[in-house]
Order: structure tokens, then C-alpha cells, then sequence
């Protein structure tokens, strides 16, 4: 199974201060720690499962400057083919629309150079950690003209039992106590595309839906759908001697008026800090004298 | 100015309450804007949503069609496309959901119509549209420009808007014909999955304490385990805790888990996004220990302690135990 996964390098401000910059376009990044963004490192593991399952190859996409190569690098390491940064600073403020046309763009035009990738999956994360949009991957499959799935928390190629389904049919025994595996052999066809796959979807309240869909397709994933795994010092060596191809707008074959601010259809107008509604009142002290504080006021407010 | 769609958001025969804060937001935008407010029903046998949703908007338009009993984002879209080309609304609202976020971006590039995601405020200034929504985890918010168009498109997060009844609007129930000809073969719904009920059921305990990624280590949960015993209640956890194997799903707290309503809920080294909050703000009382003094749990607890948990946790077990 040929595979596309699309990430994106991000701060972790989880327990960073975050500080507004004076333009108010953009927030400090001093300081900050970048990675791979949550739910693309989830999705970067199902994609190595299904490959590790199926065989194929795994392609890694991100748009983003060269700091970016850090993460592209950890997923070589981790066992990812092929590696792909699409840079260029008239990429700079490109809204999530514009970022897909430029992922979509980037796809395209894989599948024409030397060692075309004709893909049967594309996956990303569900959501970015730091602009929160949930919207890239939905637009990029509406762009790329193929079915998807948003959300996704559990996949299984059908006809073959992939080891993600047999790793999480032992840890969440009971999501998956309704699912009929389908005894039809599994036949790799990929010039006609006979894949399908069927998904879970996380709805809320604990609720998923399971779709049956036909690749290729795309799909966006959840957080917890898998284990994801650690680059192993040997992978990561093996990964410093891979090259990280880079294209820009022109190799893309993309208009700058598709691009940047120019393509996107929403601008961010300012950023703030959120107005403090209701404000904690905060205890002060050492440990046990918070500790004692706050039991006092538990048990004076008939709490406990 | 052209109307102002709700998309009706129902599941196994219940319409969800996103449905109703996005009709009490789209109430207001139509009552500014001068603009017909109208909700969108798509599904099969759906009479009763569309009499109640007539209480609530100007009219129910009304697509109903077998092939649109269970949410199908292909289905939806198809549908919605043609209905929006035809009849060119202001602004179409879906909720920021599992539905709204499997189906809005590819209608709004479908239509080549501007999209926000996750707004927590909305605006028109004359035609042109803003709307705040927040980023990296809730300690930013941002006022975001739809670029001008006839149509907008907007997701809106849940339990942002309120929704308080007011009196009946009476809106006509308008049925309008499916587009849909055949089954979608390529994107099929097969079923629901429930949630698996654990051995404890977190939304009856009276004290819950939840664990979140500030707890680092599975080892570190024996922490919360202690000081959760010690005040009688149960452990529960935000997603990176369930997420990473720690507690099974049934303990999560939040919006893809349980919403729990406790008279006490302590938050252990949660941070506080949304999808978390949604779940448990609530709670009578809620007590925050987080070293984060910037965490969005403080906006939403009571009681606040900015403080490594590791030193904080086991001082308040001892005391509780010491009585």
C-alpha cells in the first residue's frame, strides 16, 4: 500500500507561556520547543503498521520551513521512505485552504516525477496543536477528488487482519466486539484500486461509527488510535544519510496567487489573550499549607 | 440579505444540542443582519425534529430521504450543495463535531465558499463576516477575517453559544426534494460502536480526580489513585491520559468521553483544553493544581493551586489520610 502522510512541525506550548508578538500576527516562538504535531505522530504509525502489514512505501509531506526537516527526519527514522518539505517563502500566511492546495499540488505532482507515488491512502493528523482548524486534510481530499473519514480512531484493510486491528482488538476489546471480519482474500490490486477499508469514526460521548470505504481515500486521525513508536538509534542514523527533497512554488507548478495570503479565503485579523472571565482563586504556600487551606475551605464549604 | 442556515445535527433520534445554541446564535446574526433564519434538516422519517426545530426558526427546510438516516458526509454534502446554490443563504452553521468536521471543509472547497472552524464568536460588520476562535490550546484567541463572499460557512464549537427558549418562532416546514439518486458506494455507514460500560462509572461518583499529561508517567498515576481514594471518589482522566494507555476509555472526561457533573472535581496537571472542559465544567466545585499558571483549567475551577502536582498531591493525601 502506497501511502501519503501529510505533518506539520509545531511548538508545544502545553506548558509554555505564550506571549502575543507586536504585530499581533503570530505568537513569540523564542524559546519554544517544536516537534511533530500530536496527531500527525498517530497518524505517521498507522501509516508504518499498514505498511509493515501490506508492504508499499511511506511518503512524508509537510509545508514548512527547513527547521521543519527535524520532524521529517524523526520519520524517516521511524521508517518512513521518502521525505518531501514544500518551501517557499510565498507559502507565508497561507491559510489552511491555501495549505491544502499546496499539499494537493505537491501530490500531483509526485505522481508525475521519476518514482511517481500513485497512492492508495493519504493520511493526516485530525487537528494541528496549534492553530486548532481541523480543516486541512478534509479540503485536501475534496481537492484530490477521493472519499474520506475525519476523525479516524481505528482502521482495518479488508480482507486482511492488519496489526493495528489485532493490537487494539486487545485493548479495547469492547469497540470492536460487533466488527464481522470479512473472510475474503486480500488481493493487491492497485492499478484498479480494489482496497477497502473500513474505519472507525470517533463521534463524541465515547460513541464511533464504522464506515466501509473505497480507496484510495484520505483519512484524518485521532490521537490513541495507535502506539506510536520511538526512532531506534540505528533508524535515526540511517535517517541523517537520507536526502529530504525540497520543492517550492514553481516545482509545484502553482500560480503565487494560489498561495500565501493571496490563496487563502480567511485572514487572521489580530490574536489576543482571551479575556478572564471567572478567575480561580488562587492559593499560596508551600505544599502542605495549600494543602491545608484547601481542605479547610472543602470541608467549610460542605464539599467533603 | 439571503438567509441564515442552521444544520439541523441529530443522532439515533435525538437532535443534539449544538443544534439549538447554534439556532439561539443564528437567531441573533438574523435579528442584526434583518435575514431569515432558517434550519436545515436532513434525514429519514424526521417530522417530529422538524416541528421542534419550527419553534426555534423562521422555516425547517425539510430533505428527507432514506439514503440520509445516519450522517454520511457524502450524502450531506451532495444534498447541501444543491441547496445551497439554489437558494444562496448568508452564512450556513454546522457545529464543530464529528459531523461539521467531517463534512464542512469539503462542502465550503466544493463551493469554493470561505470557512471558519471552531468559532467562539461570530460578527457581521455590514456583509463582511469575523469570528474569534482560540488557538495553541485555548491561551491565544484570534479575530479571523472570512474573506468577503455572498455565501460564508462557519463551524461552530460546541457549548460555546447558550441556548435559553424563548417564544415559539412558528417557522413554516418547507419540504424540499433529495438530489440524491443512488447509494454512495464509496463512503458507506455500517453502524455505531458503543462505549464500553467500565467497571466504575465515573458521571455517579460525587469526587472525581482526573489525571492529565502533567502526570508524565504511567507510574505517577498511583498518585491520583491515592489522593482519589483518600477522598472517597474515583480516578478519572483527560485524553493524553486514555490516550496513552493509562486508564481505560471509559474514565475519560471530555467531550469524545463522559461529561461528568461531580460536587467535587479535581484536576491533576490538566491543562484545560475545550474538548475537556466541556466535560466537566459543570462540576459544583473544581479545584485546579497545575504549574501552569496560564493553563485554561484556572478560567473554569474554583479553587486554584499553580504548583508542581508531585509536591502538592502527596502532601493533600497525607493530610487527608492524617484524619
Amino acid at each position: 500500500m502506497e501511502i501519503i502522510v501529510c505533518v506539520k512541525h509545531v511548538p508545544d506550548t502545553t506548558e509554555a507561556e505564550v506571549g502575543i508578538r507586536d504585530d499581533e500576527k503570530g505568537i513569540k516562538k523564542e524559546g519554544l520547543v517544536f516537534d511533530i504535531n500530536e496527531a500527525d505522530n498517530y497518524a505517521v504509525e498507522e501509516a508504518l503498521l499498514l505498511k509493515e502489514e501490506l508492504g508499499g512505501s511511506v511518503t512524508v509531506l509537510t509545508v514548512g520551513p527547513p527547521a521543519a526537516d527535524e520532524t521529517l527526519r524523526m520519520c524517516l527514522a521511524k521508517g518512513a521512505d521518502r521525505a518531501v518539505r514544500l518551501t517557499d517563502e510565498r507559502f507565508e500566511g497561507s491559510d489552511s485552504f491555501a495549505t491544502a492546495r499546496i499539499l494537493a499540488e505537491a501530490i500531483r505532482e509526485l505522481g508525475r516525477r521519476p518514482s511517481p507515488i500513485d497512492y492508495d491512502l493519504v493520511l493526516t493528523g485530525c487537528m494541528a496543536d496549534d492553530d486548532a482548524s481541523a480543516q486541512v486534510g478534509v479540503t485536501l481530499a475534496e481537492m484530490l477528488g477521493i472519499p474520506h473519514a475525519a476523525l479516524v480512531i481505528g482502521t482495518e484493510v479488508e480482507g486482511a487482519r492488519s496489526e493495528t486491528f489485532a493490537h487494539r482488538r486487545e485493548t479495547f476489546a469492547h469497540r470492536w466486539e460487533t466488527f464481522a471480519h470479512r473472510p475474503e482474500t486480500f488481493a493487491h490490486r492497485r492499478e484498479t484500486f480494489a482496497y477497502r477499508m473500513k474505519v472507525h469514526r470517533e463521534l463524541e460521548g465515547g460513541l464511533h461509527e464504522v464506515l466501509d470505504i473505497e480507496l484510495p481515500a484520505l483519512f484524518t486521525i485521532q490521537t490513541g488510535i495507535n502506539e506510536p513508536r520511538y526512532a531506534s538509534i540505528f533508524g535515526i542514523r540511517q535517517a541523517m544519510k537520507k536526502q529530504i527533497e525540497t520543492l517550492g512554488l514553481e516545482g509545484l507548478g502553482l500560480a503565487e496567487e494560489a498561495v500565501g495570503e493571496a490563496g487563502s479565503k480567511t485572514s487572521l485579523v489580530r490574536l489576543f489573550i482571551p479575556e478572564v472571565t471567572a478567575q480561580a482563586t488562587v492559593l499560596h504556600g508551600s505544599p502542605e499549607e495549600v494543602s491545608s487551606e484547601l481542605l479547610t475551605i472543602l470541608k467549610n464549604e460542605g464539599v467533603i | 440579505m439571503g438567509e441564515i442556515f442552521v444544520l439541523a445535527e441529530h443522532r439515533r433520534g435525538e437532535l443534539r444540542d449544538v443544534t439549538f445554541e447554534m439556532l439561539g446564535k443564528g437567531q441573533e446574526l438574523a435579528a442584526a443582519m434583518d435575514a431569515p433564519l432558517a434550519a436545515v434538516l436532513l434525514g429519514h422519517n424526521v417530522d417530529g425534529f422538524a416541528a421542534e426545530l419550527a419553534r426555534h426558526a423562521n422555516q425547517v427546510l425539510v430533505i428527507a430521504d432514506e439514503r440520509l438516516e445516519h450522517f454520511n458526509s457524502e450524502a450531506y454534502q451532495q444534498v447541501l450543495a444543491e441547496l445551497i446554490t439554489q437558494r444562496k443563504p448568508s452564512l450556513v452553521l454546522m457545529g464543530h463535531s464529528a459531523y461539521g468536521m467531517d463534512l464542512a471543509p469539503s462542502l465550503a472547497t466544493q463551493l469554493d465558499l470561505p470557512l471558519v472552524t471552531d468559532c467562539v464568536g461570530l460578527e457581521f460588520e455590514d456583509r463582511d463576516l469575523f469570528a474569534v476562535r482560540e488557538m495553541y490550546g485555548g491561551k491565544v484567541s484570534a479575530r479571523v477575517a472570512f474573506r468577503p463572499s455572498d455565501v460564508y460557512v462557519a463551524t461552530v464549537r460546541q457549548a460555546a453559544f447558550p441556548f435559553e427558549e424563548g417564544a415559539p418562532l412558528g417557522g413554516e416546514i418547507i419540504a424540499v426534494d433529495s438530489p440524491l439518486t443512488e447509494e454512495i458506494a464509496y463512503r458507506r455507514f455500517l453502524e455505531y460502536v458503543e462505549a464500553a460500560v467500565g467497571e466504575v462509572d465515573i458521571t455517579q461518583a460525587d469526587v472525581v480526580v482526573a489525571a492529565g499529561r502533567g502526570i508524565k508517567e504511567q507510574e505517577n498515576m498511583s498518585l491520583v489513585e491515592k489522593l482519589a481514594q483518600a477522598l472517597g471518589g474515583v480516578v478519572a482522566g483527560s485524553r493524553p491520559v486514555v490516550d496513552a494507555g493509562w486508564l481505560p476509555p471509559e474514565r475519560q472526561v471530555g467531550q469524545s468521553g463522559k461529561t461528568v457533573k461531580p460536587k467535587l472535581y479535581l484536576a491533576v496537571g490538566i491543562s484545560g483544553a475545550s474538548q475537556h472542559l466541556v466535560g466537566m465544567r459543570a462540576s459544583s466545585t473544581i479545584v485546579a493544581i497545575n504549574k501552569d499558571p496560564d493553563a485554561p483549567i484556572f478560567k473554569v475551577a474554583h479553587y486554584g493551586i499553580v504548583d508542581d502536582l508531585f509536591k502538592v498531591v502527596p502532601a493533600l493525601t497525607q493530610q487527608l489520610e492524617a484524619k
